[in-house]
């Protein structure tokens, strides 16, 4: 690839429309899961901040960012204050990786519609998104709070745990693909069949981990409210409290982009093929939308299900899922090398 | 070629740059607004409105340790099949029967561990004793 200035701008250009796809998803998630939380909760939730509540979110980061930082007297400063922003970094870098649309020519170029369209994609995609480990643990560990330890110990034991199932579930889809890139993922389904048919297995292991890897209930063991108060964050104020929740938030998003882009066909919808400027919004609409849908039974699922115990967590992590994506590997490659993949 | 890594350096500087940006903004904005009382009380840290009895690091249970030790043993060899997957075809039935050497001899690692009780964060219920509860002065 020659770097040129074209090149560039292109990928500018890229990043700004991901960018403002993954920053908006904390601010509308926010007020989505309240809503539906009183929903489901049958009360009306917020709905006095513009119409259906909808400002809710704005006016929640106004008072977060006027409201004072404390920062606790027994704190380790500089992890103090590191965490928060170790949280935001993952979250906000695994997107690049994520393809939204095919190949568009733009003045003779070829640009793939991808930020970074790099040979190791998944690997990268998982090295990154286990970065969210180390603001979680330092987050826990400088609160000198013993809430706060707990919360991140949990936290850093229950992520390992369910990445090991994760990376062998994601490894079954690479196996009939021979590839590491998203981009070739979602070619070999839209010339085949979106994996989540031959490989469910696989799928549901992933769901489940995702859920754990995110921490969301019924996995949200690091923040307990009922055992650990809120957890690693017990001690955080004003932005950097809101700054958990916001990577929270984007790491769902892009996990669900993950899981999307290898179960569910990416951007790609069976039986179209747009190509040019209306198959790349096409396509980014298309990705956005499966996103949507995966945040929606996100919520769905954490206001519907009561919050496991940590013994139980570990034991479903080690006890079925890592068997269970060991055999759905096996299967997936048995399948591939017999032609039915 | 690492010409392709560049916009994931870019991705984490803007990420890093962001969250640097927001939490000063966040900081100097709580600073001028309003009053900040609050002497050494607001400084202590949380423990549910009691006052802090001992210290916070306390000793962890060794079970969180094992856990770890688990991970890096699993996920190293995880790691080893990930080159599996871009040769898969090309290796044909013989690589997969080698793999699946591999895989077995994993797995009775991983029954090893299981049976030894190294997957069990809690004790069964029958050798469980009552916590002890330290000695407040």
């Amino acid at each position: 690839m020659n770097s040129g200035s074209p090149e560039i701008i292109a990928t500018l250009v890229k990043y700004a429309v991901m960018f403002g796809v993954f920053i908006n998803v904390a601010p509308i998630m926010n007020w989505v899961e309240r809503r539906a939380c009183a929903y489901i909760q049958d009360r009306p939730g917020p709905n006095r901040v513009g119409p259906l509540g909808l400002f809710q979110p704005l006016a929640d980061a106004a008072k977060f960012m006027f409201k004072e930082d404390v920062t606790p007297a027994a704190a380790d400063k500089l992890l103090y204050l590191m965490a928060p922003v170790l949280a935001l970094l993952p979250a906000f870098t695994t997107f690049v990786i994520v393809p939204f649309g095919p190949d568009l020519t733009v003045g003779g170029r070829t640009i793939p519609l991808v930020v970074a369209p790099v040979d190791t994609g998944v690997l990268l995609f998982l090295a990154l998104s286990s970065l969210a480990v180390y603001s979680l643990v330092l987050a826990g560990y400088a609160s000198n709070n013993k809430f706060s330890l707990l919360g991140g110990i949990r936290a850093s034991a229950q992520l390992i745990s369910y990445e090991l199932a994760l990376t062998l579930s994601v490894l079954a889809v690479l196996l009939p693909v021979n590839s590491f890139r998203l981009s070739d993922i979602v070619a070999w389904q839209q010339a085949h069949v979106w994996n989540v048919i031959p490989q469910i297995l696989g799928f549901f292991v992933f769901l489940v981990a995702s859920f754990a890897e995110t921490n969301r209930l019924p996995f949200d063991l690091p923040e307990a409210e009922s055992e650990l108060i809120a957890g690693f964050h017990t001690e955080y104020s004003a932005m950097r409290f809101a700054a958990f929740f916001q990577a929270e938030y984007t790491n769902m998003a892009a996990l669900a982009a993950l899981g999307v882009t290898l179960f569910f066909g990416g951007w790609s919808l069976p039986g179209v093929h747009l190509t040019g400027w209306l198959g790349a919004i096409v396509g980014l609409v298309t990705l956005v939308a499966k996103i949507g849908v995966c945040m929606a039974v996100f919520v769905w699922v954490r206001w519907t299900f009561p919050r496991f115990r940590y013994d139980q967590l570990m034991r479903l992590g080690w006890k079925v899922l890592l068997p269970l994506s060991i055999l759905n590997l096996i299967l997936v490659a048995a399948m591939t090398l017999a032609g039915w993949l | 070629m690492p010409e392709q890594y560049y916009p994931v350096l870019l991705a984490m500087g803007i990420a890093i740059t962001m969250g640097i940006v927001i939490l000063s903004l966040s900081w100097i904005l709580g600073k001028i607004a309003g009053h900040q009382h609050g002497g050494l009380l607001k400084g202590t840290t949380v423990e549910s409105g009691m006052p802090l009895l001992d210290v916070s690091h306390k000793r962890i249970s060794i079970a969180f340790f094992l856990v770890a030790i688990d991970f890096i043993v699993f996920d190293l060899e995880a790691a080893f099949l990930y080159p599996w997957a871009l040769i898969l075809r090309d290796g044909g039935w013989q690589l997969f029967a080698a793999v699946m050497v591999f895989i077995f001899l994993i797995l009775v690692g991983f029954a090893y561990v299981w049976i030894k009780g190294g997957l069990d964060l809690s004790l069964p219920a029958r050798e469980r004793r009552p916590v002890q509860t330290p000695r407040l002065s």
